[in-house]
């Protein structure tokens, strides 16, 4: 829990960035410059203005959604504030156009805050370091997992070892020694069963762990941080058949939804 | 008529465990002749290359290159081996599996985990009593 506490204090610590700077000095040099620009009466039409920024914010956005979205959120920030410094400049000066540029000035700030959610968002990613999570946890956490696996295989070799000696020497006890050994190696055998549904439990979380991993990997390379995730090679196309088997396979269920072996012969039953 | 108890069983699981752990189950019921493979491709080379002579197919379903069911499918597919009672004991309990498996031919279906008594039972259902 103190691990935790301290990652989230890190990420809610403002970091000081440069960038803060950069944006002060973007809004003011373009607020003086629409205040030049009304006082020399060369403002273009409103609706020329307003498609002008549609136009530019949509630019920006389909940026947001390419690759390299880091930059492009940033670029997205920067170029809200300075469209919604610009109108607030030009209401200013022109009273009459603040119907419509009030709702631009709406939509700009909703964009300033969905940018300043997402830049917010990626600097608690960045605290959470995923990288530390892709190269050391992960792969830490699956190796556990593979010697969890071994180490139970190897267990329940050495106890089979071991039922094996014991029904070895049953010959040469009475018939109700015998019988007793014998009802009790098959109990245990029964038991080692476990060996091979923990595996396949184990097997799924394994699973999992690497579906995170990819998805880490994702995540870096979207916030620039990271290489391109590699290609991955054309798989070859399934037939209909392969798909609907790929479906059934799940491994062991749990709790309710894991069919009993009473429940599976009736519905073999009723079949016949 | 009387089950065969010298008849070859094929056991198939890729966990070389449960393969152990069939193989003494089934010495306890009286089955001597045991052999084993770890996965349906490895299978269906023993089962063509007998010529069919299996007396039983116990078979997981989640194995790799060749699953369970596919081997079934190729055994129910091959008239040499359509013949071999097949039973699957798998970890998969869902009625999806249950029925594309009784679609594909299965003799009959054992859930793991499972103790010696369930084996014994679907056998001599599959295989008359022992």
């Amino acid at each position: 829990m103190a691990g935790r506490k301290s990652k989230t204090a890190t990420a809610a610590k403002p970091k000081p960035k440069a960038k803060t700077g950069a944006k002060t000095g973007s809004r003011s040099g373009v607020k003086s410059s629409s205040a030049k620009k009304a006082a020399k009466g060369k403002s273009p039409s409103r609706k020329a203005q307003s498609t002008k920024k549609v136009a530019a914010t949509k630019s920006v956005a389909k940026k947001a959604t390419s690759k390299k979205q880091g930059k492009a959120v940033e670029q997205l920030l920067t170029a809200a504030k300075k469209v919604k410094s610009t109108t607030k400049g030009k209401a200013k000066h022109a009273p009459s156009a603040t119907s419509a540029n009030a709702k631009i000035v709406s939509v700009y700030a909703e964009l300033e805050s969905l940018a300043a959610y997402i830049d917010a968002a990626k600097q608690e990613i960045a605290a959470i370091r995923p990288e530390n999570v892709k190269e050391e946890l992960l792969p830490s956490a699956t190796d556990e997992l593979d010697a969890i696996v071994e180490a139970t295989a190897d267990a329940t070799n050495v106890i089979m070892d071991n039922c094996e000696r014991v029904e070895g020497v049953m010959g040469g006890v009475s018939a109700e020694v015998s019988d007793t050994l014998m009802e009790a190696t098959t109990r245990i055998y029964e038991a080692c069963t476990f060996q091979d549904i923990t595996g396949q439990r184990i097997g799924k979380v394994v699973t999992a762990l690497k579906s995170i991993e990819e998805r880490i990997d994702a995540l870096l390379y979207t916030l620039g941080d990271g290489k391109a995730p590699k290609p991955k090679a054309k798989p070859k196309p399934k037939t209909k058949q392969e798909i609907a088997d790929a479906d059934l396979l799940e491994g062991p269920q749990l709790g309710d939804k894991a069919k009993s072996q009473a429940e599976i012969d009736d519905l073999l039953a009723s079949f016949d | 008529m009387a089950v065969d108890m010298n008849m070859n069983v094929l056991i198939v699981d890729d966990y070389k465990t449960m393969l152990r752990i069939i193989r003494n189950l089934l010495r306890q019921l009286g089955f001597e002749n045991v052999d084993e493979a770890t996965d349906g491709t490895q299978a269906l080379e023993k089962l063509k290359e007998s010529g069919g002579d299996f007396g039983l197919v116990i078979s997981d379903w989640n194995m790799e290159p060749m699953t369970g069911i596919e081997l079934l499918r190729h055994v129910r597919a091959d008239d040499k081996l359509k013949h071999i009672p097949f039973i699957m004991v798998t970890a998969e309990s869902k009625s999806e599996n249950v029925i594309a498996a009784k679609e594909a031919g299965v003799s009959n279906y054992i859930v793991k985990p499972f103790n010696a008594d369930t084996l014994k039972s679907k056998m001599v259902s599959v295989l008359g009593d022992f």
